[in-house]
């Protein structure tokens, strides 16, 4: 096994260098595409260049990663495994205290990365995952969502951000455009109810990922 | 100012430098418990790393999911490997 | 060479790090880690080679990818690792088989 190792080595240096080799040939001074965003940045109707690039110039990417996050939740609870964090546990007295005080602030600062990403670093995944985290202090307190709201509301909240950003996505088919090609003088506005409905999505998500199974099955322990 | 821009590089290629063999330690770590505690700090560094690169919407979602979440996932698939 | 280029080789020496562990490693947490770190690294080649403009902002197209390529890379993560638990129930460790016999 060790000689194998050994073996690899030498290859791997190879690529290395090759990789290298090849990042070094590339030009000095490169203009991307950062021109030609600055150019559309004021039809795009938001005016932080990522975010016009993620939800308007290059939209249909974040649609389809939103729906890859959503495969990757089916696929986990597909597998049928247990909860990652046991209903009973007990959490100690720091985790106690952190949680009260950290989940208000984490709801609060994903409001506020989701409206900043529209002239600010921030946006729908900042937030989201500031929401996943918030779900995720939450799990390891032992909190679980009232059996009422583990099924349909579970399942409504974790769509509702593809569904959003389809909606959105197929209005101006009616008046003749292509999908995603919004109306300038409302792209400001249409970016901010797909990111406020992907926000909620994504943190849903993120926190029924750690939790690992369905809510709405009943745990055998 | 050609001292202030040789201190950057050198300050980059600190950076450069602690990134790789942070890695290092991560995946030659004979304890995975470490190993996952090292890769949130990784997680961090790079989150450093976005922000030298001009790159703050990267910095904060990867502060937020490349550390924390995925930290968080990797502890919680630890525990249940060792809860045998 | 300039800050970009630094930043990319490291990029590129992350990359193969993680592949030689990947290669390397049985037990599959440890896969995990390291393809991690790959996507980490190729991440950081992209930001890096887009900050090649010099006075200019950088390319915002690639910091673009780079967001929808982190959430990608947890949600396969997440999926790695239930499927890494269900091969530790099935044959009872989360690791390959030792190839001792060739």
């Amino acid at each position: 096994m060790k000689w194998r190792h050994w073996l690899l080595l030498p290859l791997m240096l190879a690529l290395a260098a090759g990789l290298g080799y090849t990042v070094l040939s590339l030009p000095d001074q490169a203009h991307g595409l950062q021109g030609a965003v600055a150019d559309q940045l004021g039809k795009s109707g938001v005016s932080n260049p990522v975010t016009a690039v993620l939800l308007n110039f290059r939209g249909y990417d974040t649609l389809l990663e939103m729906v890859v996050l959503t495969l990757a939740l089916l696929g986990v609870w597909s597998l049928g495994a247990q909860p990652a964090v046991h209903a009973e546990s007990i959490p100690g007295p720091v985790l106690d205290m952190l949680t009260r005080l950290l989940v208000p602030i984490l709801i609060m600062v994903a409001a506020y990365l989701l409206w900043a990403g529209a002239h600010a670093p921030g946006g729908a995944f900042q937030a989201g995952a500031v929401l996943g985290a918030a779900g995720v202090l939450l799990l390891l307190t032992g909190w679980r969502l009232p059996p009422r709201g583990a099924g349909y509301p579970l399942r409504v909240a974790l769509v509702v951000g593809v569904v959003a950003f389809l909606a959105v996505a197929a209005l101006p088919l009616p008046g003749g455009r292509h999908l995603l090609e919004y109306n300038p003088t409302y792209a400001g506005v249409l970016i901010l109810i797909i990111e406020a409905f992907a926000t909620v999505s994504i943190g849903v998500t993120l926190a029924v990922l750690f939790f690992g199974a369905d809510p709405a099955d009943k745990e055998p322990r | 100012m050609e001292a202030m821009t040789w201190l950057s590089w050198s300050f980059d290629a600190f950076i450069g430098l602690g990134l790789l063999w942070l890695a290092w330690r991560v995946l030659a770590c004979s304890d995975l418990f470490k190993a996952i505690v090292l890769f949130i700090a990784f997680g961090l560094f790079m989150a450093l790393v976005w922000v030298r690169l001009a790159a703050p919407d990267i910095a904060l979602a990867e502060a937020a999911i490349g550390a924390g979440l995925t930290g968080a996932l990797l502890m919680a698939a630890l525990a249940r490997l060792r809860e045998d | 060479m300039s800050v970009p280029f630094l930043y990319a080789l490291v990029g590129i020496g992350l990359f193969c790090l993680g592949f030689y562990a990947l290669i390397v490693h049985n037990h599959l947490l440890r896969k995990i880690l390291a393809i991690n770190v790959m996507g980490s690294g190729v991440f950081l080649v992209l930001v890096a080679l887009a900050r090649r403009g010099g006075e200019t902002p950088p390319d915002p197209v690639p910091h673009a990818m780079v967001i929808t390529g982190i959430v990608v890379a947890v949600s396969a993560t997440a999926l790695a690792l239930g499927l890494m638990l269900k091969v530790k129930a099935a044959t009872g460790r989360a690791a390959l088989p030792d190839q001792s016999r060739d």
